[in-house]
């Protein structure tokens, strides 16, 4: 009886410091979408009260969405990060499963050789890929800007993928062997179902930075007709840092395709959690 | 790797010598890799060898960091900027990770209601931009806006209220505090992941030595979740030294007030770029850049050759 109460009271304790830290999360946020949706005087007046018919209004939208051009930023984003993931996932997942696998000469510095990129910020190399860019002639493409992400999102998901698909059970592999399949079959049906919970962990941590870099857009790809949401957003506020109204427009705007995705995405990533470990 | 593994690699290189696969697997990633990332970078940091003299783009040896460490027009900022960036790393290690691990090691509970939605709302300011966060923050700290104040006054600490991000001696720990709240979602979720690895059988076994609650995690739980601590530290030691969004986004290239949030990717760019009156000095960047780098790879070799190694690594 004793120990139901005290259990009891630990999960309350546990629920009202996970409540107080989601609000400490979400609080900003909420604020930023609640005081776009109000007059000018509003925001001022009574900042954390909720948009009510009589303060309602959606001016800072109108100028927004009269400026720029916010749907071909998404458009533009979207594509850069679904490509690159793709691109990274599929990629990293081989040369993980090459390095964890098998043994041949130079595997340890193959593998030292692509954890380099860890740490080494792919913008201190700049100058010479803008350079590589001009060359090629792939300045203000997309392709420009997913060539980079790939190269920078790779060293990360090698690093982790490898850590992870040296957990997947050796029995499994060398049973697929004996049973005729070829190593592309072990890698493809065997070993990436097994780490789908990795997989997702790299694709949000391929996600984020992809998603929110303001410098190679910047630099590689700032034409109108490529630019991201990330920077659309930022030279928008820039031009419009007194106009409240508009800023926290803005502001909600570049936050409302992420709380999207998130909503679709973070689901798959429970899934993946949850159902894909190896036990 | 296992002895049964061993003699398996050994049979399947008699039978096949040349074992293509590996370089099918490897090589995509290999080509994307070292075109776009590997020989830039060596490419840049060559730069930090040459300098112009005299109209003459020539080999100068190491007198662009000599210049960086004792010229009087370079020391004071990169000496102020080192000095910052340890303090924004220190400020992350000490409030980051115990948050993130307290926040993961909560939501494990086995039948902890709504721990999905704690887990989603939390992971969210982490998707948000350095943009996005930059300017939430600006407003909600904005003595104009009065958001801050009005909130501290409700729980009757309106005296702490300053302009935080505007005053020298606090503009950093605030814009370390913002960096934290933004990125606490990716430790929460890594140590999570791991808590959630570790099998029943271990902490049944456990709780049949009558070893539960507290001891059970920093005897049994904590101990299987440091590799996940280790790749949590060196994440944000990374980040932290070439951070340089969320401090251009809020205090602006010039990394204000009077430079006291300057850390060095905020220098790279001003010396790189050039800002206002600064024209941009392509050689001095490149030696910021090289700097940068000599410090991320001292704490990365720190990690992988002592820390890491030293980690059991366990296989269930």
């Amino acid at each position: 009886m004793s120990k139901a109460r005290a259990s009891f009271g630990r999960t309350a304790g546990v629920h009202v410091a996970l409540i107080a830290y989601t609000l400490i999360a979400l609080f900003p946020v909420f604020l930023t979408i609640a005081n776009s949706f109000k007059s000018r005087n509003a925001i001022f007046r009574e900042p954390l009260a909720l948009p009510t018919p009589e303060t309602f209004s959606l001016i800072g939208y109108q100028t927004v969405l009269k400026q720029g051009d916010f749907l071909g930023y998404f458009q533009n984003s979207t594509i850069v990060t679904v490509v690159s993931i793709a691109l990274v996932l599929l990629f990293g997942a081989m040369a993980a499963f090459a390095l964890s696998e098998y043994r041949f000469r130079g595997n340890a510095l193959m593998g030292l050789y692509l954890a380099l990129g860890i740490m080494i910020p792919i913008r201190l190399g700049t100058v010479a890929i803008l350079q590589g860019m001009v060359a090629t002639g792939l300045v203000n493409t997309l392709t420009a800007l997913i060539l980079v992400y790939t190269a920078q999102g790779l060293p990360l998901a090698v690093f982790i993928l490898s850590e992870f698909m040296r957990t997947v059970s050796d029995d499994l592999k060398n049973a697929g062997r004996i049973d005729g399949l070829s190593e592309y079959a072990i890698f493809f049906r065997l070993v990436l179902p097994l780490v789908r919970p990795a997989m997702a962990t790299v694709a949000v941590f391929t996600m984020i930075p992809i998603w929110n870099d303001l410098w190679f857009p910047l630099i590689l790809a700032p034409a109108e007709t490529t630019k991201t949401v990330t920077l659309g957003s930022q030279i928008f506020i820039g031009q419009f840092v007194t106009n409240w109204n508009a800023v926290l427009s803005a502001l909600s705007l570049a936050i409302f395709p992420v709380l999207v995705l998130y909503v679709i995405f973070s689901r798959q990533l429970i899934r993946g959690i949850t159902a894909g470990a190896v036990k | 790797m296992n002895a049964s593994d061993t003699k398996m690699t050994d049979i399947s290189e008699i039978k096949r010598p040349r074992r293509w696969h590996i370089l099918v697997f490897l090589l995509p990633a290999l080509i994307v890799y070292t075109a776009v990332m590997i020989l830039p970078l060596i490419e840049t940091l060559r730069q930090s060898f040459f300098n112009t003299v005299e109209g003459q783009y020539t080999f100068v040896g190491l007198s662009n960091f000599k210049v960086l460490f004792g010229d009087p027009r370079w020391a004071a900022d990169f000496w102020n900027a080192l000095k910052n960036n340890f303090v924004f790393f220190l400020i992350h290690m000490a409030v980051q990770n115990p948050i993130g691990i307290a926040l993961a090691a909560m939501l494990s509970i086995p039948k902890l209601r709504f721990s999905a939605f704690y887990r989603t709302a939390i992971f969210l300011p982490t998707l948000l931009s350095f943009v996005i966060v930059g300017f939430i923050w600006k407003l909600i700290l904005s003595p104009i806006w009065g958001v801050a104040p009005f909130l501290l006054d409700s729980v009757g600490l309106k005296w702490l209220f300053a302009p935080w991000l505007g005053k020298p001696d606090t503009a950093l720990i605030a814009v370390s505090l913002i960096s934290v709240w933004q990125y606490i979602g990716i430790p929460m979720m890594l140590i999570y992941a791991a808590l959630l690895n570790i099998p029943d059988e271990v902490i049944e076994a456990a709780e049949c030595d009558g070893v539960t609650g507290w001891s059970q995690f920093w005897k049994i739980k904590l101990p299987l979740i440091l590799p996940a601590i280790g790749i949590v530290s060196i994440l944000t030691f990374v980040g932290n030294f070439n951070a340089f969004d969320l401090i251009y986004t809020v205090q602006g290239a010039l990394a204000g007030p009077d430079k006291s949030t300057d850390i060095l990717g905020t220098l790279l760019y001003r010396t790189f770029f050039g800002f206002q009156l600064q024209l941009g000095d392509r050689s001095m960047g490149a030696t910021i850049a090289a700097i940068m780098f000599l410090i991320i790879l001292a704490g990365v070799s720190l990690y992988l050759f002592v820390i890491q190694r030293r980690m059991r690594r366990y296989q269930f």
